[in-house]
């Protein structure tokens, strides 16, 4: 076959996304020495915490309520899936904090910031979700305190916690591919513009004299580290 | 060790048999679980911040000495 027409949509779009993001940014050889810190870390624990979540409420999901509450094999998956949301928002809350303190929407990285809040904002109707579709005493108590709340904000006509239906279909569909759509979106940009460089880092490369600025972060680290 | 045997240890460990505790300080109420988790959260920032990460001095040095970094 001949090459595709340079007016072609396809060649515009693979043009724009390899400029946005070439193959050495979105998998780079490795990270700047400055992310060899624990703080650094609570981002990609967050996605290992989801990768588990969505593991384990896949599987649930195959196996359905009756599995979840009557079998041994089925009381486990169902912890490790609460434990993991549990591990989830505590790592997720650690790494906003950390990139709250070090203002991580510098040099560019806003849309990185405002992609990871709005990741956290999306996550905790996912689990409302979830705590409402569990089919126990504990979903019927949650779901009958959190519609005063939800009716009291105009919003229970159509987003209504005691209907099963709706709550199960938003918390396994929906909601899960906003998080993850959206996780992909902030991890693609983090690899775009790079992991913020602490403030320290940045003050002395804009005082420094011409010509003597510091050599920018080398790249030691692997990049799994 | 059977279900029942696990829900007896772990009872044994945790008396569930009561009412939520709740601190509750001015407008502030938060289930005691709840405020140790924060709580837990606070000590896992100081520490990430803190503790030094396995190999970071070495990094910097080689860095710093131009070597193979």
């Amino acid at each position: 076959m001949s090459g595709a027409p340079e007016s072609s949509w396809t060649v515009k779009v693979r043009e724009k996304a390899v400029e946005a993001l070439p193959p050495e940014k979105l998998l780079p050889d490795g990270q700047p020495t400055y992310v060899a810190s624990w703080i650094y870390m609570f981002g990609v624990a967050s996605i290992a915490s989801l990768v588990v979540i969505i593991t384990s409420g896949s599987i649930l999901a195959l196996k359905g309520p009756a599995w979840w509450h009557y079998t041994g094999v089925g009381h486990f998956f169902n912890s490790i899936h609460m434990w993991s949301v549990e591990l989830f928002f505590f790592v997720m809350v650690v790494h906003l904090w950390g990139k709250y303190w070090m203002s991580a929407w510098r040099g560019g990285r806003t849309r990185v910031w405002i992609t990871g809040a709005i990741t956290f904002l999306v996550a905790v109707p996912t689990a409302l979700t979830g705590y409402v579709s569990q089919q126990n005493f504990d979903a019927q108590w949650i779901s009958t305190q959190a519609k005063d709340g939800l009716n009291a904000v105009g919003v229970g006509a159509f987003f209504n916690v005691t209907n099963f239906g709706q709550m199960y279909s938003y918390h396994v569909l929906l909601l899960p591919i906003a998080v993850v759509v959206l996780v992909s979106a902030h991890v693609l940009l983090v690899r775009r513009h790079g992991v913020v460089p602490p403030i320290e880092l940045n003050a002395r490369l804009a005082t420094a004299p011409a010509g003597e600025a510091p050599a920018p972060p080398a790249t030691s680290m692997g990049a799994g580290s | 060790m059977t279900h029942a045997g696990v829900t007896a240890v772990i009872g044994a460990v945790f008396n569930l048999s009561h009412p939520a505790h709740v601190v509750h300080w001015h407008f502030i109420k938060l289930p005691l679980a709840n405020v140790i988790v924060i709580a837990l959260m606070l000590v896992a920032f100081a520490v990430a911040i803190a503790l030094p990460f396995p190999g970071a001095a070495r990094r910097a040095a080689a860095r710093r000495g131009g070597g193979g970094s």
